[in-house]
């Protein structure tokens, strides 16, 4: 019930129906993927092996592990509303329980039903033992309510799915330059699930008891001291006094770099921009196909240094959406503002091409390509998502981690329309280029907007500035609205 | 220093606020009382341009708030939490501030040893963010930065909300301080009468958005505002 009003009644709700109407069409996009995808496996591995099973089953310790690695990153435990249930007339056991329940129907779980229960079902069709199937597949469901728990009980380490990611890797890489193969020692785990009928007894007991372990650790946590205090972060007082030199700007700076430093939400733009720097390898390794071609190349190209522009620079000003209030009636100019904020990106993207040197493995060309394409986040994106960033009125919950991989309820259409050249502007330029002249001249052409665009940098801030004034009002109103 | 002309809000044809007209003269220390929703809070947003006005206009120091900003380098505010910056310490903030106000690190300094007897111990050097603080702490964060800068109006809403007994008492001693200043003008917001009484050289009381009472401070005032607000 409480939880059904706060969807509801969340502000956001009713303006963004049509968004969510179109994320319903992108679930079940998914979802029929997964189901055609469990289908295939089948068939697909049968080609090439006599047992598609035993072939799942040897590999199925990645997909497990992998899958606690997202749900480490990803998967939240809903406690922010236990708060007021604490003092009602409600037994603890019913509140965790709750709490618990509400996991169980996660997306984490549930998707992965779309995946197995079709594979199990060409299995039937394919003679295999129906009872051992039955058995196979519920004992995988328990193992996934294992990971569950796993992530609850293991939720308040920070880091911990880096550490994953890494055992992962690891396994993954002795596996391929032949060391230790570990599915040689989970394979036949998997395998005898399906084998021996009583084996699931094993994967019951372990999900009995996390559950008995989990609930007792959130029953005797479930005081405003213990499991709901909220974590304090040792404060330490820094003053970056070489910044002082910059005046109003460098002051600016140093309260972003704080921000970006100090804000679990802030700090996966970091953690974005090193994954967009990676991005290209993707487009460059030739990996997939519909990816190798000269448009698509720029497209990387932008991609791989601008990963910072556009996950911080999409969010300007909402970052500061919190105190917008402070900001709006101190001594502060919309323009030096706005400045501090072109600069960091400016330093980000710069530092990020200076990084993605190791693009010249590919050769000079593409790294040719990414420094146009630096050139152009520089002079013409880091403005145009300043413009954006006027209409996007969204305040941000600093401390959230929700919402990190594209936030749905800063999606407006104006957003939508000014994004279009970032990526689309660059793509254009290189392909006219290189199919009217040749590779350089298209090269030149991205240069060439960038660098018009950095000269009209003040006219253009003219401009966002304009923008900002008048959209000061609708903003503030909406900030006010914390994010639900 | 501070004049209002036909000011109104106006919410989906709801009227909150509509002050004809109300001069608040420089150096003097202004008093608004009212019960919830009178529409203090309104005016303190209008006069800081956070809001805008459906007619009429506010003028701080000669400059019309809504169309000029150059009343922000001389007027100096704290509304509420969202005055803050969570995420720096308190002595990163007050830094923060000095720098827009023009005011360098000695200034600042200075301005802390001041008030460390407000502080109470619990602000400087503790190690914590200011998101961390109690919501009293963080009040008393925010009144202090007002007074960085020597700015010549200083607006407070609800400025003893959250304080314990002694700070509302320190802090009273600050605002008459302040309101002793003939260069200095301060406007003050609040639910108790008997702080603002105490504080103010002229009070304001508000209801359902208008001015219903404007009276000099006296002996009588405390009594007289009492029997308005007892019904």
């Amino acid at each position: 019930m409480l939880e059904w009003k706060a969807f509801f009644r969340s502000a956001s709700f009713a303006k963004n129906l049509a968004l969510k109407i179109l994320m319903g069409f992108g679930a079940i996009y998914f979802a029929l993927l997964f189901i055609a995808m469990g289908v295939l496996a089948y068939y697909g591995l049968k080609e090439s092996f006599p047992d598609p099973l035993v072939v799942i089953n040897k590999y199925l310790i990645y997909y497990f592990i992998f899958d606690l690695v997202l749900r480490l990153a990803l998967q939240k435990m809903p406690v922010m509303n236990i708060r007021p249930l604490l003092t009602l007339p409600i037994k603890s056991a019913t509140i965790v329980n709750f709490s618990l329940g509400k996991t169980y129907l996660s997306f984490f779980n549930i998707v992965h039903a779309f995946l197995f229960l079709p594979f199990a079902i060409v299995l039937l069709i394919n003679g295999y033992d129906v009872l051992s199937v039955i058995l196979w597949l519920f004992s995988i469901i328990f193992l996934f309510y294992i990971n569950n728990f796993l992530n609850i009980i293991l939720n308040n380490k920070d880091n911990l799915y880096v550490l994953f990611l890494i055992v992962v890797v690891i396994f993954g890489a002795s596996q391929y330059y032949n060391f230790f193969d570990v599915t040689l020692y989970t394979g036949p785990f998997y395998q005898s699930l399906f084998d021996i009928k009583w084996m699931i007894v094993v994967p019951l007991i372990v999900l009995v008891v996390l559950y008995y372990v989990t609930f007792n650790y959130f029953k005797s946590n479930l005081y405003l001291d213990a499991g709901l205090a909220s974590k304090h972060d040792v404060a330490k007082t820094e003053n970056f006094t070489w910044l002082n030199q910059y005046g109003v700007m460098g002051t600016f700076l140093k309260n972003d770099i704080k921000l970006i430093k100090r804000n679990k939400r802030s700090k996966t733009t970091i953690f974005m921009s090193v994954m967009f720097l990676f991005y290209g390898l993707l487009f460059f390794g030739d990996l997939i196909a519909a990816y190798n071609n000269p448009a698509m190349h720029m497209f990387a190209g932008v991609f791989v240094s601008g990963g910072f522009l556009i996950t911080f620079g999409q969010f300007v000003p909402s970052w500061d959406s919190s105190y917008y209030g402070l900001m709006m009636t101190q001594n502060i100019s919309y323009r030096d503002y706005l400045n501090s904020k072109w600069w960091l990106m400016v330093i980000g993207t710069a530092v990020t091409a200076v990084v993605a040197s190791f693009y010249l493995y590919f050769g000079i060309h593409i790294y040719l390509m990414i420094l146009a394409g630096a050139l152009y986040n520089i002079g013409v994106n880091s403005s145009l998502v300043l413009l954006g960033g006027a209409y996007t009125k969204t305040p941000i919950d600093l401390n959230s981690t929700k919402g990190a991989f594209g936030d749905k309820k800063a999606f407006n259409i104006k957003t939508m329309l000014i994004s279009i050249p970032q990526l689309g502007g660059p793509m254009a330029f290189y392909a006219l280029g290189y199919y009217l002249i040749n590779p350089t001249a298209g090269l030149v052409f991205v240069a060439l907007a960038g660098v018009i665009g950095l000269l009209l940098k003040n006219k253009a801030f003219d401009l966002i500035v304009k923008i900002y004034k008048k959209e000061k009002y609708a903003a503030l109103d909406s900030y006010k609205q914390k994010s639900a | 220093m501070i004049k209002v002309n036909n000011l109104s809000k106006t919410y989906n044809g709801t009227t909150v606020l509509k002050i004809n007209d109300l001069e608040i003269p420089k150096g003097e220390s202004f008093g608004l009382v009212g019960n919830n929703g009178a529409g203090k809070t309104t005016f303190f947003s209008l006069l800081l341009d956070l809001i805008q006005p459906s007619s009429g206009e506010i003028v701080n120091n000669g400059v019309q708030v809504n169309t000029s900003e150059d009343w922000k380098p001389f007027t100096a505010s704290f509304v509420d939490e969202s005055f803050l910056i969570g995420y720096l310490t308190p002595e990163e903030y007050f830094y923060f501030i000095g720098d827009l106000r023009g005011q360098n690190k000695a200034d600042i300094d200075a301005l802390l040893v001041k008030h460390t007897e407000f502080f109470n111990g619990e602000i400087l050097n503790n190690k914590k963010y200011l998101r961390d603080l109690s919501k009293g702490n963080q009040k008393k964060v925010g009144i202090i930065a007002t007074l960085i800068g020597n700015p010549e109006v200083i607006i407070l809403d609800e400025p003893f909300a959250n304080l314990d007994p002694t700070t509302q008492f320190r802090l009273k001693k600050i605002i008459k301080e302040l309101a002793d200043d003939p260069n200095v003008t301060v406007l003050v917001s609040s639910h108790d009468l008997q702080h603002t009484v105490e504080v103010s050289n002229r009070i304001v009381a508000m209801h359902k958005g208008e001015v219903v009472k404007d009276i000099k401070t006296s002996a009588e005032t405390l009594r007289e505002l009492e029997e308005f607000f007892a019904v």
